[in-house]
């Protein structure tokens, strides 16, 4: 159910600008679509998306109903060193999601 | 001025008929609320400082057939060094049921300032790209765009 893919360079060689994109497979459910009966459905979205480069944060997004659905998330960051990069999307209903890449850095 | 047919096309229904569009569309009612909705958006995320146009480059399709999914992406002129960078990029909309769509917070460990994502829109309208940067200033860009299948049309919100 819970799945993400995350595309980045596996090695880079230090202080280059890497470009990562991430997709989350969630139905970012708005809240404001109501069912053929009219009861609404209730909201049901990823809120927040972390990048973390060895322990450290180099980029976070809160997200808002009006993301897409499956939501694809790019963004650049710098290879400073050897490691591993941590993704993790926190969403309503405890969705929680984590994946991690190894990046080698020359 | 538009020189080719479909230049002509895009020119015309973008500076022509999207005001119009978009103001039959919406109740007034739901129009001032909508507008109230934004400028208190707009209001908590750069407070009482003043923002400026430039630097922020946002990109949008000028028509977009179906708003359940428009490519968006959002990139900001900065050296980002540690002295001189951007903190945060936010994305707010005119007439979404909800005027904020994303809000970004990087540093100078990014590299670059930008961002690219896939967004929901329910009506044409304008969409704004606003950068707050390191000194405290803000920046911003916005694209006009005409969406002809909104992503809340068969809910009937709009």
């Amino acid at each position: 159910m819970a799945r993400a893919v995350v595309t980045m360079p596996a090695q880079a060689k230090r202080g280059e600008i890497i470009e990562i994109k991430t997709l989350a497979q969630h139905p970012m459910e708005t809240g404001f679509r109501r069912t053929q009966t009219g009861e609404l459905i209730p909201r049901d979205i990823i809120r927040r998306f972390t990048c973390t480069y060895n322990g450290v944060e180099v980029y976070r997004a809160d997200l808002h109903p009006a993301i897409a659905a499956n939501p694809l998330i790019a963004f650049t960051t710098i290879a400073t060193e050897t490691g591993t990069l941590t993704f993790q999307w926190v969403g309503d209903n405890g969705y929680t999601v984590t994946e991690i890449a190894p990046i080698r850095v020359e | 001025m538009p020189t080719t047919r479909r230049e002509f096309l895009i020119f015309a229904a973008v500076s022509l008929a999207a005001p119009a569009a978009a103001e039959a569309q919406l109740d007034p009612n739901l129009a001032a609320s909508r507008k109230a909705a934004f400028q208190e958006a707009l209001r908590r995320v750069v407070g009482d400082a003043q923002v400026r146009r430039g630097r922020v480059k946002l990109q949008l399709p000028p028509l977009i057939d179906n708003g359940n999914s428009v490519p968006l992406s959002v990139a900001v002129e900065s050296p980002m060094t540690a002295a001189d960078h951007v903190k945060a990029i936010h994305v707010l909309t005119e007439k979404n049921p909800l005027p904020d769509v994303v809000s970004v917070a990087l540093g100078p460990r990014a590299g670059r300032a930008s961002l690219a994502t896939r967004v929901r829109l329910a009506d044409t309208q304008t969409v704004t790209a606003i950068a707050q940067m390191s000194d405290g200033s803000f920046w911003s860009d916005s694209a006009e765009v005409v969406v002809t299948l909104s992503a809340c049309l068969e809910e009937g919100l709009i």
